[in-house]
């Protein structure tokens, strides 16, 4: 019976309906409110989780496939389908979203606006993630855009940067950077028109088409622009610490968490699917990049002060490791970065969350303020170590098994340049443990005595995200198997476009 | 012939003489309901044209042509001239006394450009052009207490008679060259020779400076900020897309661009009127400046798709043209209720506007991104298309340029979205928006998000309009 439904649709518009419904309800009902936020979230989850469930991994490709002309004249269809690249991603999206309404629970102003533009960005993020349309895919790319501006500059905090300063700066960076990309896209699209004779914006129609070596590599360096901003590729990536810092939590956790991974997303369902050659010619560019994200980023991390600041440029190093992943071009390392994409995304929510419930208590972030929160806040502690852990890729967590994977794939094509990213394990270890010693033990300060742990709504993020770290890290197939069935046919198609003469 | 094919212009010029003496019949509080007549008489001419939408006539050899393009820009005028009414609302009665003329001005302003999109001959849209520029003379000069507005009045009625009098000039030399002024007959009776060159290169500025390109834009903004606001708001929609209708016709069946080549000066022309544009919105305070800014960064987006000349490119000058309508006359509607509200139009104005009217809000926001061009709202098909076409003929400068500079427009966008929802503002009323105003609000924001989320059956009107250009 499920069969017949519109899944994929479903999932992907049932947020936007319960942010119509809550622009209808009245602007004080803040628990109806929030019960509408936190029921249609959890409805996309438990979809997503269901198509997980039933995605059949014999057969692999796209499945759940929906289909309807759009507009004829550009050959833009409104296409759903999900395969095992994306499916992880989605469920990502999903788990995020969800804890992000819980994380967000004890929002007291301006409550319709935030769950409304909340659930539209939730529903913004997924809809690249399920559409096999290049135009849709854009559409729904920067439609995140405007949300979260609205929610920086509305709920975010002014610490170190003002919110307005840190709400444009991500907003102006991201869409220059889209800029890149759509005129990438558009040159795409009109060179397969040019070959194929008609117009198509199907990924999969324009994965088929032998575009010249010459275009692939200027349509790709254009996307690497586009996508690499995105994903705070070094040099690009300044607006993502800040940025972080800006926002509330909800957003840091959903913009940190999967939105950044659009861009490692397009790399490989685009980029690479799409532009084989173009990817194997940048390929060490962004190898090279990858350094200075992983390494310079990891030194930024080792003098930051600002709770925020640590987990936003970790975050920026981490992005490193899905880069050389991707670079590195094969199966293993591919695998390796999309893993890693799932682990980083639970991994940077949770702690994101875990910061935001701690700001919300004692109104400041700075690492030197606090001590032994242990004693007080023994699950806060909890969730901040898991992430800590998480971040640098402690075995039995999911990060260990994206970090161990990507090396695995990278090292044979990357030597160097693998080593020289492996200490960036090493400085991760540096500066997670010695911000969480100084934060969750030593003596009990009495300053903190007051603050209250965890409890009720707010143990929802650590659950659902926690379970998530450990599931994927304990038993790794139940997301790697997708994963691995979605890159593996990915790149076997781009082998049989290319008759084995590139790979 | 079938002359009730002509029936719409004809209705349009009674509508306008009726509202003229109706104004002298219903004086005094019976002004009111001049307003009602016309926007009535205006909705049922627009209808007819819809209804009548794929009928095709060309009259008195060629002189002047129904057909789907005419009515396609038909269509859209009326479309403007409706939603302006509706939104002035309030405003009017700054007009005092002159209600009926005021309608009545907008009506043969109307008149002006349907014939301007009409016309087949040269003489023909020039004298469309000037019963519209004469009809905006009076009308941007409106509040006669007003030094804004009088100043306003003045610098267009100069600057619109020089380039007037540039574009006769190319046009005349035009005629020289071919012996005829009907447009279809044109192409074939020219050969590219400097005088032509000339009378193209007059024609383009005096074109340039009805859509207001850079160089020739200096007098919008002094302009747009003077003149009342449904006003300002008619001129940047209505005779811009009036003057491109003109523009399509002239360029591409008089001097084709296979056989002349004047894309490449349009294309420079584009990109300079995108870059200064953007640049100089990017420091207004206040907003209708920098909607004056921003409508000459748009007409540089249209112009790209001229360039373009293909499929795509002209199938998105109609597009963006149709689409700039409802988003810019929603803009402009905002601030229209912003400023019979607080009497002003600097940013500071808007401050808070996210709480006393969260719908106001909301639909500047929709409207400022369509103009930037943000996904799901409409502007971003627009220049989907028009720079699909500017690639595809081969300007991939130009798209570069048109689309990085419409993300680096969001910035000032922003900055009103920014004003409406932090700003702090010590008046918490409501902003009382009448009924009228209300739902032309409403079409504007169903129409900015419904085309952008759905843009084939827009695209497919355009795509027959432009048929007869391919």
């Amino acid at each position: 019976m499920m069969s017949n439904l519109p899944i994929l649709s479903l999932t992907l518009f049932i947020p936007i309906l319960g942010a119509i419904v809550i622009m209808c309800l009245p602007a004080n009902r803040h628990k109806a409110i929030k019960y509408v936020a936190a029921v249609s979230t959890l409805f996309s989850l438990l979809l997503s989780l269901w198509s997980m469930l039933n995605y059949d991994l014999t057969i692999g490709g796209m499945q759940f496939v929906e289909r309807i002309p759009w507009i004829a004249d550009l050959g833009v269809n409104y296409a759903l389908g999900v395969d095992g690249i994306s499916l992880p991603l989605l469920l990502l999206t999903n788990l995020i979203g969800f804890s992000a309404v819980y994380a967000s629970w004890q929002t007291a102003a301006r409550v319709k606006e935030f769950f409304a533009l909340l659930l539209i960005l939730i529903t913004g993020v997924m809809g690249t993630f399920v559409t096999t349309d290049l135009f849709i895919f854009f559409l729904f790319y920067e439609v995140v855009v405007i949300p979260i501006y609205l929610l920086v500059i509305m709920f975010g905090s002014s610490k170190r940067v003002t919110k307005e300063y840190a709400g444009m700066k991500l907003t102006i960076y991201l869409l220059i950077g889209s800029a890149f990309l759509l005129v990438g896209l558009i040159a795409l699209f009109i060179k397969a028109q040019g070959i194929l004779g008609f117009p198509s914006m199907d990924i999969a129609t324009l994965a088929q088409v032998d575009y010249p070596a010459g275009f692939q590599i200027f349509a790709y360096a254009l996307m690497v622009f586009g996508f690499g901003t995105l994903l705070s590729m070094f040099p690009f990536h300044a607006w993502s610490p800040d940025g972080y810092a800006g926002a509330p939590t909800a957003v840091s956790m959903i913009h940190a968490g999967v939105l950044k991974k659009i861009g490692g997303y397009g790399l490989i369902r685009i980029g690479l699917f799409i532009l084989p050659v173009g990817a194997k010619f940048i390929a060490p560019v962004i190898a090279v990049l990858a350094i200075g994200n992983v390494v310079y980023a990891a030194f930024i991390c080792l003098s930051q002060k600002d709770l925020k600041y640590i987990v936003g440029y970790s975050s920026v190093s981490h992005m490193g490791y899905v880069l050389i992943g991707i670079a590195a071009l094969n199966i293993i390392s591919i695998n390796g970065a999309v893993m890693m994409m799932f682990a980083h995304g639970v991994m940077a929510a949770l702690f994101f969350a875990m910061i935001g419930n701690l700001y919300e208590k004692s109104h400041t972030r700075n690492v030197s303020d606090f001590g032994g929160l242990a004693h007080q806040m023994p699950r806060l502690a909890f969730g901040f170590m898991l992430a800590g852990l998480a971040s640098l890729g402690l075995p039995g967590t999911v990060n260990f098994i994206g970090e161990f994977t990507i090396f695995v794939g990278a090292f044979g094509v990357y030597r160097v340049i693998s080593i020289i990213a492996i200490t960036g394990i090493i400085l991760t270890a540096v500066y997670i443990l010695r911000t969480l010693g100084d934060i969750l033990f030593g003596p009990r300060l009495e300053k903190w005595d007051h603050l209250q742990d965890l409890k009720g709504p707010e143990m929802v993020p650590l659950v659902v995200l926690g379970s998530a770290i450990l599931i994927g890290g304990i038993l790794p197939f139940t997301v790697m198997d997708f994963i691995n069935s979605g890159v593996g046919q990915l790149l076997s198609h781009i082998a049989s476009i290319q008759m084995g003469g590139i790979f | 012939m079938n002359y009730s094919l002509l029936a719409p212009e004809m209705l349009i010029a009674l509508t306008g003489l009726l509202l003229l003496i109706s104004g002298l019949i219903l004086a005094g509080r019976g002004q009111r309901l001049v307003g009602i007549i016309s926007v009535v008489l205006l909705v049922a001419v627009l209808l007819l044209v819809v209804v009548r939408f794929s009928e095709s006539a060309v009259f008195f050899n060629g002189v002047y042509q129904v057909d789907t393009f005419a009515n396609f820009f038909k269509a859209l005028f009326l479309i403007a001239a409706v939603l302006v009414m509706l939104s002035a609302g309030k405003y009017t009665q700054r007009f005092e006394q002159k209600q009926s003329e005021f309608y009545a001005l907008m009506v043969f302003a109307t008149l002006g450009m349907m014939v301007m999109a009409a016309a087949g001959d040269l003489i023909t849209i020039y004298i469309g052009l000037e019963l519209m520029t004469v009809s905006f003379y009076i009308l941007t000069a409106y509040l006669l207490n007003d030094e804004a507005s009088s100043e306003a009045g003045l610098k267009y009625l100069i600057l619109g008679a020089i380039s007037s009098a540039i574009l006769l000039f190319g046009m005349s030399l035009l005629f020289a060259l071919s012996g005829t002024t009907v447009i279809s007959e044109i192409a074939g009776q020219v050969s590219r020779q400097p005088a032509l060159i000339a009378g193209i290169i007059l024609m383009i500025v005096g074109f340039g400076f009805k859509i207001a390109a850079v160089p020739f834009h200096m007098w919008a903004p002094d302009i747009y900020q003077g003149a009342p606001i449904p006003v300002t708001t008619y001129l940047a929609v209505g005779s811009k897309a009036a003057a491109f209708a003109a523009l399509l016709r002239i360029f591409m069946i008089a001097l084709p661009p296979g056989q002349f080549n004047w894309s490449l000066v349009l294309a420079i022309l584009a990109a300079i009127t995108i870059i200064v544009g953007n640049l100089i919105a990017l420091n207004q305070t206040n907003v209708k400046r920098m909607l004056a800014y921003s409508s000459i960064a748009q007409a540089g987006y249209i112009l790209a798709g001229l360039v373009a000349a293909n499929a795509y490119g002209l199938k998105g000058v109609l597009f963006y043209a149709m689409l700039y309508v409802f988003c810019n006359t929603g803009a402009f509607a905002v601030a229209t209720a912003v400023e019979t509200d607080t009497g002003s139009t600097d940013r500071v104005a808007f401050n808070a506007l996210g709480k006393r009217s969260p719908m106001l809000a909301a639909i500047m926001t929709v409207c400022l991104l369509s103009l930037a061009g943000i996904p799901p709202m409409a502007g971003f098909a627009g220049k989907f298309y028009l720079f699909s076409g500017a690639i595809q003929a081969g300007y991939l400068w130009l798209a570069f340029i048109g689309l990085l500079m419409s993300m680096i427009s969001v910035y000032y966008y922003l900055l009103v979205a920014k004003a409406m929802y932090i700003g702090e503002s010590d008046r918490e009323d409501i902003i009382d928006i009448k009924l009228p105003a209300r739902f032309a609000l409403w079409v504007c924001l169903l129409a900015t998000i419904l085309i952008g989320v759905y843009p084939a059956p827009l695209s497919n009107l355009a795509q027959t309009a432009i048929q007869m250009f391919l």
